[in-house]
């Protein structure tokens, strides 16, 4: 008795690290973000304090480096490594800044996590419900959660009502790039405005 | 019937001949954004900021007034106008040869228009009838291979593409049952007045639904002409696809390369 409660033991500590990585899955996980940011946003302070908080959150559960790149398309082969480590650094600051200031809009958002849709090895989506009120109509949002590392799981992008945020934000990119014949110092140039202003 | 089938064929041959630098490449499920050609573009931000500045001073304003009446209000003139608008939806699932969506359209268009009180309310959808989508002319020609030809931002009505303008001229050529029987023809029960308002409503409607968005949107935008072009050509291909799975329209592999951990 006493050598199977051991071998029971033993099998449940030599299985335990593949427990605790598959302990959160992309569903909770979403359902973590989103209490975190519904709490912060619920909170009572002042505007910059809730951006702060957001930023903090955004650094935590976002793939922003991932997002950069993707954002850079085609472009990304053709810069070197000097400018993509420049463009990072602007890329990082202007997401931070255009997500704090989109969220900070919101004062007491209520997002309904419904399932998720494993999609292959490194990447599941999941489903969820912004709550509709007087103003706003309920808006179908999923989230592309990078799963990769099981551990560290970081959400990609954003499809909301069916329209990627990510994808948006490549062919924004992209019309200023071509608009200025290749030039990527350009949207360098308007990133660091966005950022100052 | 014979203007309605001439300007229908006059629109696919305009987006037909608009495609013939493309090598006949009509990928309709996973194609970029980048695929639909900017032929206008000097001439399509000038529309464009002339939009934005009707927009600003009228459009959102009375999108903005629009909020402050009643929520019942405000969702009835949304049914009333969605009802409206199956009489472009119905024609336009027959052609697209979805007979089981035209039957449950015209269903809906029955119950709505006499129990729900010429579609102020919706008693359809508690019968069931509640998977309705939006079809036009444009949703028709590209799902019958036509390509989008030319980005265009029109006056006051906002983006589109050659195709889809030129077949919404069938609206106008008797395709759109609503106009017929305001603009077409003297009739005695309804005039000019009420198609326009239903078509400023309609426009006020969403506006007044994406106030918040569309100006987070702009704030954040270092091209908010770029972004108003990706949104609008992501969300064409979803409706012409009918689906609310995006992993049908969303290309992965550009996904796949990005190894950042």
């Amino acid at each position: 008795m006493l050598s199977k409660f051991i071998s029971l033991i033993t099998i449940i500590f030599i299985l335990s690290p593949i427990n605790i990585s598959f302990s959160q899955t992309p569903e909770n996980f979403i359902k973590d973000v989103t209490t975190k940011a519904s709490e912060i946003l619920k909170k009572n302070i002042d505007k910059s304090q809730k951006s702060e908080e957001l930023i903090e959150l955004a650094k935590q559960s976002v793939d922003i480096k991932g997002i950069g790149r993707y954002t850079l398309g085609k472009h990304k082969k053709s810069i070197t490594n000097d400018q993509l480590i420049e463009y990072e650094i602007l890329f990082n600051q202007y997401f931070l800044k255009s997500f704090s200031s989109r969220l900070s809009e919101y004062s007491d958002p209520k997002i309904n996590v419904l399932n998720q849709k494993y999609l292959n090895d490194k990447y599941t989506m999941v489903s969820s419900i912004l709550v509709g009120d007087d103003k706003r109509p309920e808006i179908k949002i999923e989230w592309r959660v990078y799963t990769k590392d099981p551990d560290k799981l970081l959400i990609r992008d954003l499809i909301i009502e069916g329209l990627s945020l990510a994808r948006t934000q490549r062919e924004e990119f992209n019309s200023v790039i071509q608009g200025a014949d290749g030039n990527i110092n350009i949207l360098f140039d308007n990133l660091r405005n966005f950022n100052n202003s | 019937m014979k203007k309605i089938l001439i300007t229908f064929l006059a629109a696919l041959s305009i987006s037909f001949n608009c495609f013939a630098g493309t090598d006949g490449e009509l990928n309709l499920t996973k194609n970029k954004n980048g695929d639909v050609k900017e032929c206008f573009e000097s001439l399509n931000r000038g529309i464009f900021a002339f939009n934005q500045a009707l927009d600003q001073i009228i459009i959102e304003p009375a999108a903005k007034g629009y909020r402050l009446l009643p929520s019942p209000i405000r969702t009835g003139t949304s049914n009333a106008l969605n009802n409206i608008s199956l009489v472009v939806t119905i024609p336009n699932n027959l052609l697209q040869g979805d007979l089981v969506l035209a039957g449950k359209n015209s269903a809906r268009f029955l119950v709505n228009t006499t129990i729900g009180v010429l579609g102020v309310f919706d008693p359809a959808s508690k019968m069931g009838l509640n998977d309705y989508d939006k079809e036009d002319w444009g949703q028709t020609l590209a799902k019958w291979g036509v390509g989008e030809g030319c980005y265009l931002i029109l006056p006051v009505l906002g983006p589109s593409t050659l195709r889809d303008a030129s077949a919404s001229l069938v609206n106008y050529s008797g395709g759109n049952a609503w106009y017929n029987i305001t603009v077409d023809e003297d009739t005695r029960y309804f005039s000019d007045f009420d198609f326009y308002a239903s078509r400023g409503l309609t426009g006020i409607d969403f506006r007044a639904k994406n106030i918040e968005s569309f100006n987070n949107l702009e704030k954040n935008s270092i091209d908010f002409y770029a972004s108003v072009k990706s949104l609008y050509l992501q969300d064409r291909k979803k409706r012409i696809l009918n689906t609310d799975d995006i992993i049908e329209t969303m290309d992965d592999s550009d996904w796949d390369e990005i190894e950042t951990n």
